[in-house]
């Protein structure tokens, strides 16, 4: 599948994903959105070294896949595009932090630990993001994003981006196709046509804008959308769900759960 | 260079949020003062258009890579700083959420580093300035160019500078930004090429559409040939004469490496043809080693660098009329 296919793909199976009936997916969009950023937030500000307690924070990733029945398989593949940039700048602190560490009875160097929770830290964000994805629509993000009083310009703007990326993915993938055809046995476009090919679908794309300018207009628009409030009013669940995340996030980040947990066991058997 | 969540601290990036929502709230402020409810379903379909057109591989000439379009010059170029400051915001959370290319928490250094850079420093100290006088090809090339090697410059020291200030690598300042600044440099230029392709085309076929190139466009903004040639000249005197005194008295990169090899600056050679044509040059070279013969004073230092100076002014003169001179033929 080519690239512009794959990116339709997607928007195509999250938008999919994010309007099923889920518990998850009614959850009010403004406590996922300032959810997901708090956990976020949580992971990074965890020690360079504390592998075993930001291991703890995975657990909401786990819970909340269960709850809104998402591939984990699907998730992994979002790590492709983080996890490199990640690892180029994390690989080179073991040869840089070589003070030997000990882990579970694991001899490492401290660079090696600094990398490896650089790189859970950076899966654990992604996967974050993912379930705010799947589980919401761009539409009600940006209704979230106008609840925290982002200036309706721009909100206005990511919507409308946001509903025609599609149509232009599917004008581009049109273009380069007919391109390739034509010029078989060529990587890309060749730099003689590069302002023209995409010069004319700039135009195209303005003129467009201007038709869907006028037809806005015919249908009421004076400059603002109006947002349905009532579908998305906040319920008691919502605060519940948001206050009882909150409280582990902030418990996990205090006490090392999973040294903890492991002791008691252990003194339990011993 | 869109950064992952992992690589920022909430310090950093909060402080990050804070600066690019301040450039948003102006932008805001500025767009709504142009008062053009046509503006905001514009800005959407071209994010649209840029996100879709970063997908076209462009083929660079002679290598085997390929380079994107530069998005925040191309759409400040089109729509003006303001707007295409807020549609690069859309373009980048879009990016960030449908694709995990940057971060939700690293938002606010995404914003600054790829859409201020871009929209701010591009279009109003870039390209605004350039096309003062009306627009014309070469101007729009130059600002394309010019516009997207400076930005992602910025863009990407501000990327290493915010990295180190999380804390994030052991790398050290010197080592990262000789790696980061390089790599930029290269796709900067690329990127500027690709950019100003489009907006010659652009520039060709809907003039009106430029951001601040309304100004005369056949002539008008050109720069007359005497002008260059008293520019190029006053410039070649200040680099030459005046900078010159600062010259290094340290060897430079080649020589560095030479006297660690050889342990010294110069090769020592030996043998007839060698002296005969050492000899030669001695005799012939009016500034032997940048200054006056049996001179070691900074004047002589001056004066050489004010020769060589009025010597390159000199070369590219006489290149330009000889560029002259053949054009006139062949269109006659």
């Amino acid at each position: 599948m080519s690239k512009i296919n794959s990116a339709i793909y997607e928007i195509h199976h999250l938008e999919k994903l994010a309007s099923r009936d889920q518990w998850v997916n009614q959850i009010h969009p403004l406590v996922k959105l300032c959810l997901t950023i708090l956990y976020i937030a949580m992971v990074v500000s965890y020690s360079k070294y504390d592998l075993i307690g930001l291991a703890a924070m995975g657990v909401y990733l786990f819970i909340s896949f269960q709850l809104a029945e998402l591939s984990f398989k699907d998730a992994l593949w979002r790590l492709r595009v983080v996890l490199p940039i990640v690892c180029a700048v994390g690989i080179v602190n073991p040869f840089f932090d070589r003070i030997p560490v000990e882990i579970g009875g694991l001899h490492l160097n401290a660079g090696v630990l600094s990398m490896l929770t650089l790189m859970m830290k950076g899966s654990f964000a992604v996967l974050a993001s993912y379930i705010l994805i799947a589980t919401t629509t761009i539409e009600s993000i940006c209704y979230a994003l106008r609840l925290l009083h982002v200036p309706t310009i721009l909100v206005t703007q990511i919507l409308l981006t946001y509903r025609y990326i599609t149509l232009l993915l599917e004008e581009v993938n049109r273009i380069t196709q007919a391109y390739a055809l034509r010029a078989p046995n060529q990587k890309g476009v060749h730099f003689k046509v590069w302002g023209s090919l995409t010069g004319q679908l700039l135009l195209r794309s303005i003129d467009r804008a201007n038709d869907v300018f006028e037809s806005m207009t015919l249908r009421g628009y004076r400059g603002e959308f109006k947002y349905v409030g009532e579908k998305h009013r906040m319920r008691r669940t919502d605060l519940l769900y948001f206050a009882v995340w909150g409280l582990l996030f902030g418990l996990f980040r205090r006490i090392p759960v999973i040294l903890v947990l492991g002791n008691l066991v252990g003194g339990i058997f011993a | 260079m869109h950064m992952a969540d992992a690589l920022v601290a909430p310090a950093v990036a909060g402080t990050m949020y804070v600066c690019s929502a301040a450039a948003a709230g102006y932008s805001v402020k500025k767009v709504r003062e142009e008062n053009d409810a046509k503006k905001i379903p514009i800005m959407g379909v071209m994010g649209a258009f840029v996100f879709a057109t970063q997908m076209i591989n462009f083929t660079i000439p002679g290598t085997g890579s390929s380079g994107h379009l530069c998005g925040g010059m191309l759409l400040s170029a089109l729509l003006g700083p303001y707007a295409g400051f807020l549609t690069m915001i859309g373009v980048l959370l879009i990016q960030c959420l449908l694709f995990a290319d940057g971060g939700l928490l690293a938002f606010g250094c995404n914003v600054w580093n790829m859409a201020f850079y871009g929209c701010f420093i591009g279009a109003l100290l870039i390209w605004k300035p350039m096309m003062k006088k009306g627009a014309s090809r070469a101007k729009i090339i130059l600002a394309s160019i010019l516009g997207c090697v400076l930005t992602l410059q910025m863009g990407a020291f501000s990327v290493t500078l915010e990295t180190l200030a999380s804390g994030i690598t052991e790398l050290p300042f010197g080592v990262f930004v000789s790696t980061m600044q390089p790599i930029h440099l290269a796709i900067g230029l690329v990127e500027g090429l690709i950019t100003a392709a489009v907006l010659v085309f652009v520039y060709e076929a809907r003039p009106e559409l430029l951001f601040a190139a309304e100004g005369e466009s056949s002539g008008a903004g050109r720069f007359s040939f005497k002008k260059t040639i008293a520019v190029l000249a006053v410039a070649a005197v200040l680099i030459g004469g005046g900078l010159s005194l600062f010259a290094s008295s340290n060897p430079d990169g080649l020589e560095w490496s030479m006297e660690r090899v050889a342990g010294s600056t110069e090769l020592e050679a030996e043998g007839g043809i060698y002296e005969a044509a050492a000899s030669a040059q001695e005799a012939t070279s009016l500034l032997p080693d940048y200054a006056f013969k049996n001179s070691d004073s900074a004047l002589g230092t001056t004066f050489s660098g004010i020769v060589g100076g009025l010597v390159v002014v000199l070369l590219c003169t006489c290149s330009c009329y000889a560029f002259r001179f053949f054009r006139k033929k062949k269109t006659a």
